[in-house]
């Protein structure tokens, strides 16, 4: 980046070139990683098609009725939803250049973040010590695949989130760090359209069965 | 892209950083649209299926997972920032392109789990000789 300055070349010396990577760093690197959401989104495809074979065979265990428990996916979800509106504003803080506001939205974020896996946690707990354990049936374990799949990607994410603080903290909002905290939003608001999904299609339309 | 005159603006170099590839990343009106959408699409379905309201399950589902997609499109747009013009159009393309693969994992999956299924109910001794050719 530094190097990108115009040297004047003087009479016999050789010109030097600078590789491509210099002219959309960034622009490419927003599309890598919006493939790799892509990639991440066929996982969960699998995961829920899993789900959608195998959710109704309970073995004559439990069944998603008797199990979920939809206040508590309620507050999950807002958690999750707080959490994205709470990254938007990072984000806004962050092109306003203003450090302080964007580190304390993060915070907000992880925050939130933190909240649900304690109550997916908790709910997980719960199921286990009721004897629902993934090992019971078919539909317990593609439900603990599915979901403890998408808890894991919100965990490393929070993670990520504050790995980033701490990098934002050190070096300030670079153009380094900008890139990566918008390649964490794009991150963490996929993760809540996947989470749309199971709450839909796991939890409301399993207590519907 | 305006990301030299914001390099100009803001006096310091974070280049091209924060132009990202969207060419926005929404402003407060955006994001705010999108939550208050969400909640909406969110507590509809919740309530649908928690106060019992359309008294159909099945009806009901059809109708929480038009809400779900609906939602989806709305994250999609309002915090994603998904439009057919950021990077050329290449993101787009890759989603339509995943969303593809989706489709038919999903619903090839389904399509033939269930035949499968259909087809290895037990049968009785009189059942196989029934629905069996003889050969």
């Amino acid at each position: 980046m530094a190097t990108h300055a115009q040297t004047v070349l003087s009479p016999g010396e050789a010109p030097e070139f600078h590789l491509a990577e210099d002219h959309h760093p960034e622009g490419s690197t927003m599309l890598g990683f919006w493939i790799y959401l892509m990639s991440d989104c066929l996982i969960f495809a699998v995961l829920f098609a899993t789900y959608a074979v195998l959710g109704r065979n309970y073995a004559a265990g439990p069944s998603p009725k008797d199990l979920f428990e939809l206040p508590l996916v309620a507050l999950n979800t807002s958690m999750l939803l707080l959490s994205s509106i709470t990254y938007g504003f990072a984000v806004l803080e962050m092109e306003r250049n203003r450090q302080g506001a964007t580190l304390g939205w993060l915070a907000v974020t992880g925050l939130f973040g933190l909240c649900f896996v304690g109550i997916e946690l908790y709910e997980f707990a719960h199921l286990i010590h009721e004897g629902a354990t993934p090992q019971r049936s078919g539909f317990l374990s593609a439900f603990f695949t599915l979901v403890g799949t998408h808890g894991l990607h919100v965990s490393l994410g929070i993670v990520w989130l504050v790995t980033l603080m701490v990098q934002v903290r050190q070096r300030g909002l670079i153009v380094e760090n900008r890139r990566r905290l918008l390649c964490l939003s794009m991150f963490w608001h996929f993760l809540d359209v996947i989470w749309i999904g199971v709450f839909t299609f796991v939890y409301l339309m399993g207590v519907l069965q | 892209m305006s990301s030299a005159a914001e390099t100009a603006h803001h006096g310091h170099a974070h280049g091209d950083a924060s132009h990202g590839g969207a060419g926005s990343h929404g402003t407060l009106k955006s994001y705010m649209t999108g939550f208050v959408l969400s909640v909406i699409l969110t507590a509809i379905p919740f309530w649908l299926v928690m106060a019992d309201v359309l008294g159909d399950n099945r009806t009901t589902s059809l109708v929480i997972m038009a809400f779900a997609v609906v939602q989806i499109v709305v994250h999609m747009i309002y915090f994603l920032h998904m439009n057919t013009k950021s990077e050329g159009g290449w993101t787009f393309l890759a989603l339509i392109f995943t969303l593809t693969l989706v489709v038919i994992t999903l619903i090839g999956s389904l399509w033939v789990m269930y035949h499968l299924n259909a087809n290895m109910m037990p049968m009785s001794a009189h059942d196989m000789q029934h629905h069996m050719p003889a050969r």
